[in-house]
């Protein structure tokens, strides 16, 4: 473990803005209309436009492309196709192509793109691409990909470039197959009183933030690439659009990428999808900005899909609720291109125990290729998915054994120095006290009656954890300047998505330079100016990025105190600041505003200036991770930084006859370590657990038997609105300290939606009796389970 | 064939060369310079792009632009000429939204609820702003804050 503790101000004296629930400093600029998102930037009446030319088949060889009547089309400035830019890209595996080459992968890939002043005459032109196919058998069914006479996807995938912590099995369609192997599962299984088996399935789903993908391009005659991009990610796209367009003289130096606010993300708008063919057309149309911006229905099909899985696990427990060993195979649906899915693939592979103390396990999660959209990051990553099962899975267990499940999941609760499947040390961890405290908030064990005897109420747990899925050297950076009147702007390069970034970026700098939130702008990214962040994802920016900024700010500091020391003769160690105002302790009048010369300097007796403007810089990387382990057991490295930790609980009325189910009361315990900002974690809580019981209530990805997604649409792929919210939402916080966090802070914001689906799980075997072990669990599964129980059971008599 | 309409927007009268196909927020967006209404699914489904025609919302993407010649459009922006009103304050002192999206339009949608009904209950709100869907924060800081500036009077003023 580390031992890095350095905020003393925590222990030393009492917070001003750090655990405040501070109101946003975005919050005015957004509920006035006045925040502006890519889409609503105006860049003047050059701007062209951009159609994409979309592969109607899943599987099929492009054999022509005739691009003449599009381009004769008057008001066409340009046609592109794979030819123009035969080049791959990816995140962490180069499988990816700008447009398609010689053979499409998906319904709805990127074959060409039609560029023109009138997206109308863009859109007719588009259709008068002719692209001629032969098509090949798609396979939609990663088990189906598994079979030794399957079809490759990906013939080439020997060939693609990938991180140093893929294994990717040449000649199948398993692009990566992460290992992990602990002790002995099968002498653990021997010790068990009961081994328990069972399957599992979890569909796809979309992301479905309320802005779509936007990118708009312009490679000026000076050889500048700018792109406006609604992302995740900018300096990763900077990177990733300089790696790939570097066969067209492209470097880092030439790429720059802006970032304003983002209308949603949820891992949809990480890395880089779409937004690639706006800096490949750019190229192609120099000296005029060029824009795509997806449709609702594009951004389902083309950008990034939750990945499917199939799991099966098996847990061996003693008859006083031991776990003894898991094993636990998980297949996913990967979708056609893995450049960034397969990471998710691999995150589960290390974690897929749970947060429990397991002595023996085996897990296999193979990252496998489909003829369906690629997968790619979603909220949870990974975690959600295989969470659903082995929550159910563990009640299942505790039933077997006639142990009640709360008690199960804390007799094997996983705590500080417990040693994790893959053989680092669990970090601090407030698992115990997230368990209590939900367990006591939905009176768990006490029976409730619904008014209604049509319908039962039935009470479902479960915990969680997640730790952030990222390279080792994944790195965060901050530039901090002072105003004259004492203001600050703080430069970082994370996005505010809507979870509070910005503000707890501000309340940490504020902390440590005694300046309130409110009097601190923090600006979005521009990569030209701010300093580097990798990507806000994983939710490990406040941990990382505030590591950054708080080192921006202590560095401002110590210059402040150096010319204060420098005209006033203080001692640097007797210096504090307070209020804004620079004190001594070893003199109580003294009471310098920071106003007075974080600009101008300090004037000494002889009438000269000292100082200057305050700045500070900062940075933080996590220095103690690895993913050097084997790859047949993932022994030996140290892959992930931390892992968040919790519980959450559910009070769940179901209407026998029609399935119909209402969230009576939900509770969600999360350890965030520290809560820089109660206000905001409480709306990841109540956001998170919506969006997660969304997954499981009803969202659910339909395609056609030829692999064309059916409810490409808000009216067929529905997602919650203002009536489709628990009656009762709990948030809870626990803050067990992160030693490498800063104020003892680690992340928290997708961790919120991870329990959703097996609470309204083990809740529903909890009313009626049933065990559901495919998600979505809908109103007509249930009503169909229901029936299908009640048939059986007079079968019996 | 184009159509001359002529339209009041946020106070302010335009006059507008448009095409019979051009929705009103298009129009909005790129001849009157309106960013506020955005486009998040050009087909009803969303409330992003929410308006008030003649003080009653409605959903931009779907409105043609030649059927509001004549007619009275309120965006966020000219909700209150002297700032915020008091129901976007509260939004903005409870931490209603997140990313903002949605923001917009659910300020509009409140606000008109709160002009026809100033003591509605925790449903009315949910009813009011059913149709405006919002990913980030499962609504009930959006409706807290409603109900919040319902209480301290009128929330619109």
């Amino acid at each position: 473990m580390t031992t890095l503790r350095p905020y003393e101000e925590r222990t030393t004296r009492d917070l001003d803005f750090v655990g405040k629930s501070t109101v946003r400093v975005d919050g005015l600029e957004k509920v006035s209309g006045s925040a502006r998102y890519v889409d609503d930037m105006d860049f003047g009446p050059d701007l062209l436009h951009a159609e994409i030319v979309e592969s109607p088949y899943a599987n099929a060889r492009i054999t022509g492309i005739d691009t003449s009547a599009a381009e004769a089309v008057p008001g066409v400035s340009k046609v592109v196709t794979g030819k123009d830019f035969p080049f791959t890209f990816g995140l962490y595996m180069k499988d990816r192509y700008v447009f398609a080459q010689d053979r499409v992968r998906f319904v709805g890939e990127q074959v060409a793109a039609v560029v023109a002043r009138d997206p109308k005459v863009a859109k007719r032109a588009a259709k008068l691409v002719k692209v001629d196919y032969e098509e090949l058998p798609p396979i939609f069914d990663p088990i189906e990909a598994l079979k030794p006479d399957a079809g490759l996807i990906h013939p080439e995938l020997g060939d693609y470039p990938h991180v140093p912590w893929f294994y990717p099995h040449d000649n199948t369609n398993i692009a990566h197959w992460r290992k992990t192997r602990k002790g002995d599962v099968e002498q653990g299984f021997a010790e068990a009183d009961l081994v328990l088996e069972g399957e599992y399935t979890v569909p796809r789903y979309a992301h479905c933030a309320i802005e779509p993908h936007v990118i708009v391009g312009l490679y000026d005659q000076s050889g500048r690439l700018t792109m406006w991009s609604a992302s995740q990610s900018p300096y990763t796209q900077r990177h990733l659009f300089a790696e790939a367009l570097a066969p067209l003289g492209l470097t880092h130096q030439d790429v720059r990428v802006i970032t304003p606010y983002v209308g949603g993300g949820f891992g949809g708008k990480a890395g880089v999808s779409m937004e690639i063919m706006g800096a490949a057309i750019a190229t192609a149309v120099k000296g005029h900005p060029v824009k795509i911006r997806f449709t609702r229905e594009q951004e389902f099909y083309n950008t990034y899909q939750r990945q499917g899985m199939f799991a099966t696990i098996k847990m061996g427990v003693k008859n006083d609720g031991t776990i003894t060993a898991i094993k636990h195979i998980m297949n996913w649906d990967a979708g056609a291109y893995v450049e960034y899915g397969a990471n998710v693939v691999n995150a589960a592979g290390l974690s897929a125990t749970g947060p429990y103390r397991v002595p023996n396990v085996w897990i296999d999660s193979k990252c496998i290729y489909t003829n369906l959209p690629p997968g790619g990051p979603y909220r949870g990553f990974g975690y959600s998915e295989f969470m659903f099962g082995l929550e159910s899975h563990v009640d299942r267990v505790a039933e077997a054994i006639g142990m009640d499940a709360v008690e199960f999941r804390r007799k094997n609760a996983i705590v500080e120095g417990d040693i994790l499947a893959y053989g680092a040390e669990m970090n601090p961890s407030g698992l115990i006290e997230a368990i209590d405290r939900t367990a006591a908030a939905i009176e768990w064990g006490k029976k409730e009656i619904a008014d209604d005897p049509n319908r039962v109420i039935g009470k479902g747990f479960a915990v969680f954890w997640k730790a952030p899925a990222m390279p080792p050297n994944a790195s965060s950076a901050s530039f901090l300047k002072f105003n004259e009147d004492g203001s600050m702007n703080i430069s970082v390069s994370g996005m505010e998505l809507g979870q509070g970034y910005l503000t707890a970026m501000a309340q940490i700098a504020g902390e440590v330079l005694s300046v309130p939130p409110a009097k601190i702008r923090v600006e979005t990214p521009d990569t030209d100016r701010n300093p580097y962040e990798w990507q806000t994802v994983a939710s490990h920016v406040t941990w990382s990025c505030g590591n950054a900024v708080h080192a921006a700010a202590v560095e401002a500091r110590e210059k402040i105190f150096d010319v204060v020391h420098r005209v006033h003769g203080y001692e640097e160690e007797s210096l504090y600041l307070e209020d804004e105002h620079v004190r001594s302790s070893t003199d109580p009048d003294f009471n310098l505003p920071l106003r007075d010369f974080v600009i101008d300097g300090l004037e000494s007796a002889d009438g000269t200036f000292k100082g200057g403007p305050i700045v500070g810089s900062g940075k933080f990387m996590p220095e103690f991770t690895s993913t050097r382990s084997d790859p047949e057991t993932s022994q030996g490295g140290h892959p992930n930084i931390h892992y968040t930790v919790g519980a959450a609980g559910v009070v769940l009325e179901v209407d026998r006859e029609t399935g119909r189910m209402k969230v009576k009361k939900v509770a969600l315990a999360v350890d965030v370590g520290k809560a820089i900002n109660p206000s905001l974690i409480e709306g990841q809580i109540t956001g998170g657990i919506v969006q997660g019981l969304a997954t499981v209530l009803y969202e659910d990805m339909r395609f056609s038997d030829k692999g064309k997604l059916l409810n490409a649409n808000f009216t067929d792929y529905k997602i919650p609105t203002a009536h489709d919210i628990p009656e009762e939402t709990i948030p809870i916080i626990i803050e067990t300290a992160q030693p490498d966090g800063p104020y003892g802070a680690r992340g928290v914001g997708e961790h919120t939606m991870i329990p959703a689906a097996p609470i309204i799980g083990n809740a529903i075997k909890d009313a009626l009796g049933i065990r559901i072990e495919s998600m979505p669990i809908t109103a007509e599964k249930v009503a169909l389970a229901v029936m299908k129980a009640q048939a059986s059971k007079g079968d019996e008599q | 064939m184009r159509t001359d309409i002529s339209v009041t927007v946020n106070g302010e009268p335009w006059l507008l060369t448009v095409e019979p196909s051009d929705v009103l927020l298009e129009t909005l967006r790129s001849k009157v310079g309106v960013k506020s209404p955005k486009i998040g699914c050009e087909r009803g489904d969303c409330g992003s792009c929410t308006v008030l025609l003649d003080g009653h919302t409605v959903r931009s993407c779907l409105v043609l632009s030649v059927e509001v010649d004549g007619h009275e459009v309120v965006t966020i922006e000219g909700l209150n000429d002297e700032g915020l009103t008091q129901l976007q304050q509260f939004f903005v002192d409870m931490n209603s939204f997140q990313c903002g999206f949605c923001a917009p339009g659910i300020v509009l949608a409140a606000a008109e609820l709160l002009d026809e009904n100033s003591e509605p209950t925790r449903a009315d709100v949910q009813e009011a702003i059913g149709g405006n869907l919002c990913r980030c924060t499962g609504y009930d800081p959006i409706i807290d804050a409603v109900l919040a500036a319902a209480g301290a009077g009128r929330g619109t003023q």
